[in-house]
């Protein structure tokens, strides 16, 4: 798994506050929740629809820090704050990065799941 | 004192979000509460509407209808407005939490949410909802109509205005070692009788008792509401309790069972009433100098062998055929100058 994708000592906690078992299912609901929240971004900002846009991101975020997934929730962030701005960047290199750390993450959290 | 029944009370989750919906569940069904899950503001009016419960954790972020407007719909609704809420959101910005707080949520969290300090927040909100409940219970019983009324369209916020009113303390004197003489429920029984005794006596004077603590009762006339002639009324008052005391101490006698005497003392002038203590835990009182002459006079029927111990500001408003007997000066704790007492006398 690489390094700093999950933060361990977040995703323990949550398995010791809310159950091992627990944790798993609420993996799975974010596994295939999380997909689609990426492409509502994506169509969001196809759409220039930034209330929704904004919306999804912080979402997107919420999720990311109960799993201890720092990175992609620091990318999410700042995705709500920045806006459109700050998702058209670099040639839209955020939007791409966040899809490419999510596809990080999912992996994680299926090998954290499987135990 | 009786235990929080914190255990099993219904809370409702309102969160766009399905991993934050099933995780707050999670949470708070660990905690023993029942929690019924909603996708947003406009669902969640729907269903307080339709069902009661006892707290609402409420996201901020939703399509529909937002956080921000089901806190505005809330406190527009005057059956809804004391359902407390608990904002959970990982809202960017303290004015947002402000705005939270302006609109009337009890408590704000950050998402994730922490569940050492949602079980502490839930725990807080629901003593203070069972505590709210238990104030309009005691209004309801307690006071007029017209007083609960005013109070139900006042609400409970926290803050006092400037009266003029009477206040009344109460006492049963030698009371500990009464209730060291006989069992525990022959206490509590006793207890009763007399509170039940002493309430009546007080609202059917247009009175309101404000606090009672183990055998102590403190009285208000004149708030939340005027009263005229509050003086006279708290008196009155007065003259009922030592007469209800009377027929029951007939009645504990034939029963072979211990007879109670109580102090009574009264001060009148202007105090600050209303809602005091923290957002915490709240309870409906009078402040001030009258409060505390009250309180002292209550304390001093023992050493004046009076049964009835009134202020001149009390005397001065009341009805001539109420007899009183002038003490004179005496020096009261913390008041600089002597205060002139008068005793009132019992039967006309």
């Amino acid at each position: 798994m690489p390094d700093g994708t999950i933060d361990r000592a977040v995703f323990e906690e949550l398995k010791v506050t809310a159950g091992a078992d627990f944790v798993g299912e609420l993996v799975d609901t974010f596994l295939s929740e999380a997909p689609n929240m990426l492409s509502d971004l994506r169509r969001a900002l196809d759409a220039d629809d930034a209330e929704r846009f904004r919306r999804v991101a912080h979402s997107l975020k919420s999720n990311s820090n109960t799993f201890g997934a720092s990175s992609l929730a620091a990318m999410a962030r700042n995705l709500e704050l920045g806006g459109f701005g700050a998702a058209r960047a670099g040639n839209g290199e955020p939007m791409s990065a966040l899809a490419d750390e999510y596809s990080r993450v999912a992996q994680a959290l299926a090998e954290l799941r499987r135990g | 004192m009786a235990e929080p029944r914190h255990g099993g009370s219904r809370l409702l989750v309102v969160d766009d979000n399905k991993v934050n919906r099933l995780l707050l569940a999670r949470n708070i069904e660990l905690m023993g509460h029942k929690v019924v899950t909603v996708e947003n503001g406009r669902v969640a009016l729907q269903t307080v509407k339709r069902e009661p419960f006892d707290l609402m954790l409420l996201d901020i972020e939703m399509p529909e209808m937002d956080g921000f407007q089901v806190l505005s719909e809330l406190a527009k609704d005057l059956e809804l407005r004391d359902l407390p809420v608990i904002v959970t959101s990982s809202l960017e910005g303290l004015d947002n939490v402000v705005r939270c707080i302006e609109l009337g949520a009890e408590d704000y969290l950050t998402k994730p949410v922490n569940p050492v300090l949602l079980k502490a927040r839930i725990g807080a909100s629901l003593e203070k909802k069972r505590l709210r409940d238990q104030q309009k219970e005691l209004v309801r019983r307690f006071a007029t109509a017209e007083v609960a009324e005013d109070l139900q369209q006042t609400g409970f916020s926290l803050g006092g205005k400037r009266v003029s009113g009477s206040v009344l303390f109460a006492d049963i004197r030698e009371f500990t070692p009464l209730a060291e003489s006989q069992p525990p429920e022959e206490t509590i029984e006793l207890l009763n009788t007399y509170y039940t005794l002493m309430f009546n006596a007080i609202s059917g004077q247009g009175g309101i008792v404000s606090q009672i603590a183990g055998d102590g009762l403190m009285a208000v006339f004149g708030a939340p509401l005027p009263l005229a002639d509050h003086c006279d009324a708290a008196v009155r008052a007065a003259l009922e309790m030592i007469e209800m005391i009377d027929l029951f101490n007939v009645e504990q006698a034939s029963a072979s069972k211990p007879q109670i005497r109580i102090g009574i003392g009264i001060a009148s002038g202007e105090m600050v009433a209303g809602y005091t203590g923290t957002n915490e835990r709240a309870t409906y009182t009078c402040i001030g100098d009258t409060v505390n002459v009250a309180s002292r006079l209550e304390g001093h029927t023992k050493a004046a062998e009076r049964s009835i111990l009134i202020d001149a500001e009390t005397r001065a408003g009341l009805a001539p055929e109420i007899n009183v007997d002038s003490l004179g000066p005496v020096a009261i704790r913390g008041k600089a100058q002597p205060v002139e007492i008068f005793a009132v006398k019992p039967g006309k």
